[in-house]
């Protein structure tokens, strides 16, 4: 990888509607049959304006910003080798229903170990340009001989 | 609702088990976008030197928080929660999959009223989270 990369912020993701569907799916995916998830008067009665998204749901909208600086030559990362090995979310306020989130990804470190290369990327997620959550995935960059 | 003040480090959450099928990986690869083969495509899997289909660590560490998420009742009061993906749940094509149980204690009742849950995941008798931790910001 290319370590003089380390503090480059991505451009702006294109805006991820979030809707009851998403939600529910991804809900059902991990097997969580919590009401809160997919029954909207349930929501209220928590507090909520509308249904609220899972814990780990933001990983939705930050993998796929995160892929698109994984193809970037200039970091020159090998996709195919790539182990996804620590994950940190970090909630301002819960995602929800009718939400757009816009990620920016941040190149925040870059490390040699052995062989591998271990990349922190930081994603900040907005909705209508407020803070929403805040990821950090690790990346394993396995080198040729491990 | 959870009354803080009979709270005590060391205090076990209940303890969730969830079965992981292939069926689940499909749904859990198209909600998530994640369509890496690995978790799908068991000759695939195989070619690439693992023992089979595995599951998305990202899979595991959305399972885990329910162990939280179900003791607090509402999923909103988790403001952190981190995970390391030490090791990977594999997936036989198994009608009932395989069995994950998911556990958690009070590791911390911070001086401002949150608390951290130190959580546990374990498969085939091996952990498979490292360093799980949520921060839970209690219901009042």
């Amino acid at each position: 990888m290319n370590h003089d990369m380390i503090g480059h912020a991505y451009p702006a993701s294109q805006p991820y509607l979030v809707t009851p569907e998403n939600i529910a799916a991804f809900a059902d995916a991990i097997g969580d049959k919590n009401p809160v998830y997919r029954d909207e008067a349930y929501a209220k009665s928590l507090g909520h304006s509308s249904v609220c998204a899972p814990p780990t749901f933001p990983i939705v909208a930050t993998m796929a910003a995160m892929e698109k600086s994984f193809h970037d030559p200039a970091l020159n990362m090998d996709y195919s080798r790539i182990v996804h090995s620590d994950q940190r979310f970090e909630y301002v306020r819960p995602i929800q229903v009718g939400d757009k989130l816009v990620v920016t990804t941040v190149i925040e470190e870059i490390k040699a170990l052995g062989t591998n290369d271990i990349a922190l990327f930081r994603t900040e997620v907005t909705s209508n340009g407020e803070p929403v959550v805040t990821g950090w995935s690790k990346l394993v960059v396995r080198g040729e001989e491990s | 609702m959870i009354d803080s003040s009979a709270l005590s480090v060391g205090d076990e959450l209940p303890s969730v088990e969830k079965f992981f099928t292939r069926e689940q990986l499909v749904a859990y690869a198209n909600a998530s976008g994640d369509m890496n083969p690995i978790h799908q495509d068991e000759v695939f899997a195989k070619s690439v030197g693992l023992p089979d289909v595995i599951a998305h660590g990202m899979l595991t560490m959305g399972a885990a928080i329910q162990v939280v998420t179900d003791w607090v009742k509402d999923p909103t009061a988790v403001i952190d929660y981190s995970v390391r993906m030490t090791r990977p749940v594999v997936v036989p094509n198994v009608t009932d999959g395989v069995l994950v149980t998911f556990g958690g204690k009070v590791a911390a009742i911070n001086d401002d009223g949150t608390v951290r849950v130190d959580l546990s995941a374990v498969f085939a008798e091996q952990t498979v989270l490292g360093q799980a931790r949520a921060v839970v910001r209690l219901p009042q």
